[in-house]
């Protein structure tokens, strides 16, 4: 199989485990893999080298700033310059710029939000969640490049094996392409993370039995660094404001790990939270409906329950 | 200034969605509506024209019920709206729709072409940045603050790593995000005048594109298969018996989530 | 915990509300009002025939349209677009349907699922079923089977092509009213918060001024009430309604006939009130339409009509129909019952008529009202045109009479006549009822010699029967609790918007369950108990539906901010 080039991002001189975890998915799946890091230094580009692949490095200024567009002339000119068939790109606000631009700039068919690559008969298949994780689709490219932009999180990095080469390669940039500038990069202090980018999600239901029972919810989620969610149900009683409610009239959410906390998972609900990572479910009612769908679910009083929770999660040092 | 806004007609959220089972694409046969953060992407247009004067056009490509979205853009304040609707444009992928949607502005020549954060309809929030790679425009995503000014705009966003501000030449492509602002409901009166709005539709001929540039012919991409998610595996269900917290932990530690 | 015992009238907790509080002259300046010609509330059966049927006229006659100013005929509908609350069962005669279309179209070209292939009516118990000869009025040969919110999409696209503006999304919230003339309405602001506090994009609300004013506003119509109400409209008895909750189902194999039945799961004994029964109609060879029908003079502090469907689907003759099939659609909607002992003394006032279920045109034994809302609406819109000919003058008192004069000609009126105790009767319990009903039919409406009267569904006391324990426990697969079937019906109403339903917010333990049970979308709940009877109610508006049963047992229904409740597709 032809070469596959694997877009490896990186952040402060710290690779992103994310597109580490396709890097890896694409050597697993066998044939020529390569890495690409694109503006940053020899030692960056050097440690992207130590997972398995060798990698292409370009550190143009014009690469300086984290902005799509440069990087689509420098992936157009390796794609032309190795024949790459294959470019896939671990999800982020400016891969999924990368992915779309170069997509557009080769005539290649793009595939997103995949959740895992094969192998059938040669050809690359994808799967992707459709209809709100519903439905799982298989999807393939018509020819190449093949351009995959693959969902957050989906692979785990390998852990580092030893160097392979970094060959640096040059490219001309499109006028366009430096006609938008990053003038300023600030890191803003928030009080957590807000509910849409939270990895963890604690969220209260009315089975919590008062407004007050959401501090339990609060304390975990500052233990696991994730944020609060409320029902409507709750949001209704004025016990959470508006402005955390999950599900169908409120925020669609997707972190990794769900916490539902005394919440029956009524659909109105379900529909904001069904593509979490993984559900966890702790309830009094043995028949609530959460129990259909959490990946663990827990018949017991969130009130006992949570503290303990909290504590033996803070005593792991999580 | 002139400003474009790229919309879609999506299924109403709340109707049964289904793939057809052999073309494996959306049903679009149902209820429609316009997506929902493309109204934020017409209110900023609209702003955008009440302080700088111009016009706003809204231009979509889809089956020929996308014109009732269309007219709640309309309504909303745009003035006037660009439909392209055709049979062998069905099942466009993000390459071919790029093309249609690029052949438009490239006669349209807008000073910004504004898109919204995501299209409900699974679609992959990266329409943005292929239009504008096709027009080489210079281009601004997920942007929660825009300023416009005569020959530049200026937005900040949210990503991972922090808030960037970015500037850009006109023209330019910017996809505004949903905390942006608060659409406007249409009043009454634009309501009313919407109907008699210019609404222009146009087939892939009137645009002089070939078929082979749009639909499937077009795309580089296709659905093979449409199954049901496969079962999670190992659900877990327990009855406290005092030792809950201790299995809920052990459960997360298992799978490296706490 | 002891309770005392079962005594309450629903009626003695009405909240505050007056018909006045609907009323109000003109308060935006007159520079920006918003005129219209002809303004019809509803985009329903008979509002939209009433648009279609003017366009008509004014498209042959542009020298009235011309007396009727840039935009001659507008139709306000509070839902996305015409037909998105409409649900009905549906089978229509379809002889006003024909004759609004004319040569125009035929019914070929209207959205049916075609004739009615056969028919079957059953008297239930649980477990079995007595097929018995359809009563003459039950007959339907002749007659078709469609979704009444699909229609309803085809009736707008029809008004908007014969030139009517549609306003979609946009409630009536006030009549106008000045120098004892209807002059048009108010709408609803949108964009308040849940205190009722402007939000960033707060539109206010307009004065839509007209010529003349149709209300077409259907079942519980907050105008037509306050209109009745202000110009002594009323008829002879008070106005009664049902309740009725329908499904749509996906089925593996097609159902060859339409299919009624009476008895279970209501009981017979009158000491109940349970009037009522189901309905199973195909739609085409692959979906059918389903629903339960109870009267809501009913007395049941735990009768649910949502779960008596759900009961009803567990009988062996529909599971039947069912088994295989998934469940595609929900709605729930209160019917007009009074029939024409109930209807309004007369069906115009000075500036304004009153068209379709709203006036209570519906023809409660043959179980039909969409063919009288689309004759009514006709005759509506001819006699409006009338008014506004040279020589008339739409303003001179009795303008419209000749409306009330054509509707009491047609056979709408023969027929509601014919059958006017017949809801009455079934007061008396089911089988007493049932023979009363027959010797009317027989006799085409001349005995019993006395006229029956009603008593408003809020005025029946409540009883405590233990009902509830025998409604099966939902599955999500062929029985559904009333919150996925809300999520079914397509509502996604704003949160955060005020609250549209006044109730009294402290109630007797009873009367709260009774709006618990009673309420198919989970409105409202059991709240605290204070300790002496009572209990707080509490309601989650966006839940509602606007099905109407609360204006009938206690409470009012006023519109939400337009837009809200639910997209009925398939109803």
């Amino acid at each position: 199989m032809a070469l596959t080039l694997v877009f490896v991002e990186h952040h402060d001189g710290e690779l992103q485990k994310g597109s580490l975890g396709v890097l890896g998915k694409a050597i697993a799946l066998g044939g020529e893999v390569a890495g690409v890091v694109l503006g940053a230094s020899q030692e960056v580009a050097a440690a992207a080298a130590t997972y398995g692949a060798a990698v292409y490095a370009c550190d143009d200024t014009a690469l300086a700033a984290p902005l799509p567009q440069p990087r689509v002339d420098a992936l157009e000119a390796l794609v032309t310059e190795t024949g790459a068939e294959t470019v896939l790109f671990a999800a982020s606000v400016l891969a999924a710029d990368v992915a779309a631009g170069l997509a557009a700039r080769l005539g290649a068919g793009l595939n997103w939000d995949l959740t895992d690559l094969r192998l059938e008969g040669g050809d690359l298949v994808g799967t992707r969640p459709a209809l709100g994780d519903t439905v799982v689709v298989d999807v393939a490219w018509k020819g190449t490049p093949r351009i995959g932009l693959v969902r957050a999180g989906t692979f785990e990095p390998a852990e580092p094996t030893g160097g392979a080469e970094v060959r640096p390669f040059a490219s001309a940039f499109q006028d366009f392409s430096s006609q938008a500038q990053l003038i300023e990069r600030t890191h803003e202090e928030s009080s957590g993370p807000s509910i849409e980018d939270a990895d963890v999600i604690v969220a209260g239901g009315r089975g919590l039995g008062r407004a007050e029972n959401f501090s339990l919810c609060e304390a975990l989620a500052k233990t696991l660094g994730g944020a609060v969610a409320a029902t409507r149900a709750v949001v209704d009683a004025g016990w959470y404001p508006y402005s955390a409610q999950v599900g169908q009239t409120g925020k669609s959410v997707s972190p990794r790990l769900y916490i539902a906390c005394g919440i029956s998972g009524a659909i109105q609900h379900k529909v904001g939270m069904q593509s979490s990572g993984t559900i966890v479910a702790i309830n009094k009612d043995p028949n609530a409906p959460i129990f259909d769908f959490a990946d663990l679910g827990v018949v017991g009083d969130v009130e006992q329950i949570l503290p303990k929770l909290t504590e033996l999660l803070q005593a792991r040092g999580a | 200034m002139k400003v474009a806004v790229c919309v879609k007609h999506v299924p109403d959220a709340t109707a049964q969605k289904r793939l057809d089972p052999t073309s494996f694409c959306l049903d679009r046969s149902g209820e429609g509506a316009l997506n929902a953060t493309d109204l934020n992407a017409i209110e900023e247009a609209l702003r955008i024209k009440d302080a700088h004067g111009g016009e706003v056009v809204v231009v979509t490509l889809g089956p020929a019920k996308a014109a009732d979205s269309l007219r709640k853009a309309l309504a909303m304040g745009a003035d006037r709206s660009i439909l392209v609707t055709d049979d062998a444009a069905a099942g466009s992928d993000l390459l071919a729709t790029t093309s249609v949607l690029a052949k438009v502005l490239e006669r349209e020549a807008p000073d910004l072409t504004l898109f919204g954060q995501a299209s409900s309809d699974g679609d992959g929030a990266v329409l943005w940045a292929a239009v504008a790679d096709r027009l080489r425009r210079p281009l601004i995503s997920q942007v929660a603050t825009l300023r416009v000014e005569p020959a530049a705009v200026t937005g900040k966003r949210q990503t991972e790593f922090g808030y960037d501000t970015i500037t850009a030449a006109l023209p330019a492509v910017v996809a505004v995000s949903d905390a942006i602002n608060e659409p406007r409901y249409p009043s009454l009166k634009g309501i009313m005048g919407a109907k008699s709005k210019p609404q222009e539709v146009l087939s892939l001929a009137d645009l002089a594109l070939d078929a082979g540039e749009s639909g499937d012919a077009g795309s580089r991409t296709q659905v093979v298969a449409a199954a049901p998610p496969a079962p999670k595996a190992g659900r877990v269900r327990i009855d406290d018996d005092g030792s809950a917290a201790e299995k809920i932990v052990a459960y997360l530690a298992e799978r490296k989530l706490a | 915990m002891r309770r005392k015992p079962a005594g309450v009238r629903p009626a003695d907790f009405a909240p505050s509300f007056a018909a006045a509080d609907a009323i109000s002259a003109p308060t935006d300046p007159a520079a920006e009002r918003i005129e219209v010609g002809v303004l019809i509330v509803g985009g329903g059966p008979g509002g939209l025939a009433c648009a279609i049927r003017l366009g008509q006229l004014l498209e042959e006659h542009p020298e009235v349209a011309e007396r009727l100013g840039d935009v001659p005929v507008a139709v306000v509908e509070k839902g996305k677009q015409p037909g998105s609350h409409l649900l009905s069962g549906a089978v229509v005669n379809p002889r006003s349907l024909r004759k609004l279309f004319g040569e125009r179209l035929s019914m070929e070209d209207i959205p049916t699922y075609g004739q009615v292939p056969g028919e079957a009516v059953y008297m239930l118990t649980r477990g079995s079923a007595f097929r018995i000869p359809p009563p003459p009025p039950m007959r339907n040969h002749g007659n078709w089977i469609l979704s009444l919110s699909q229609l309803g999409r085809f009736l707008g696209e029809q008004a908007e092509g014969v030139g009517a503006a549609i306003l979609p999304e946009t409630s009536a919230e006030k009549l106008l009213v000045e120098h004892g003339r209807v002059v048009g309405i108010r709408t609803g602001d949108k964009g308040r918060g849940r205190d009722g506090q402007p939000l960033p994009n707060f539109e206010a609300a307009s004065d839509i001024v007209a010529k003349t004013t149709v209300l077409a506003e259907g079942t519980q119509g907050h105008l037509t009430a306050a209109a009745m109400e202000h110009f002594g409209l009323h008829g002879r008895n008070r106005q009664v309604w049902a309740l009725g909750v329908k499904e749509v189902w996906r089925v593996p194999r097609p159902l060859r006939r339409i299919v009624h039945t009476m008895g279970w799961p209501l009981r017979k004994s009158a000491r109940f009130g349970e009037f009522g029964g189901s309905f199973v109609y195909p739609m085409g060879d692959d979906h059918v339409s389903v629903g339960f029908v109870v009267g809501l003079e009913y007395r049941d502090i735990e009768l649910s009509a949502h779960d008596l469907l759900q009961e009803f689907k567990t009988h062996p003759k529909i599971q039947r129909i069912l088994a295989g099939g998934e469940r595609v659609g929900w709605g729930a909607k209160t019917i007009t019952e009074g029939g024409f002992l109930s209807l309004p003394s007369r069906l115009n006032a000075p500036g304004l008529a009153l068209v379709g279920e709203g006036a209570g045109l519906v023809n409660v034994p043959r179980l039909k009202g969409v063919h009288y809302a689309i004759e009514s609406g006709l005759l509506a819109a001819e006699a409006i045109f009338r008014s506004f000919q040279p020589g008339e003058a739409h303003t001179r008192v009795g303008a419209l009479d000749s409306y009330d004069k054509s509707l009491r000609e047609s056979y709408v009126w023969k027929e509601l006549r014919a059958v006017r105790n017949m809801r009455q009767v079934f007061d008396k319990g089911f089988f007493v009822g049932g023979a009363l009903a027959s010797g009317m039919i027989v006799s085409k409406g001349h005995l019993p010699p006395k006229d029956f009267s009603t008593e408003p569904n809020a005025a029946a006391t409540l009883i405590r029967t233990g009902r509830a324990a025998k409604y099966p426990p939902s599955d999500g697969k062929f029985t559904f609790d009333k919150l996925s079937s809300v999520f079914a019906s397509g509502n996604r109403t704003r949160d955060d918007q005020p609250n549209h339903l006044v109730v009294r917010r402290t109630v007797p333990r009873d009367l709260a369950e009774m709006w618990a049970w009673m309420c198919p979308a989970q409105v409202y709940e059991v709240g605290n108990d204070r300790g002496d009877g009572t209990v707080s109610v509490n309601v989650t508006p966006a839940n509602c539906v606007q099905c109407g049963a609360i204006s009938a047992k206690g409470g009012r229904l006023t519109p939400p901010e337009g837009g809200s409740g639910p997209e009925y597709t398939l109803t």
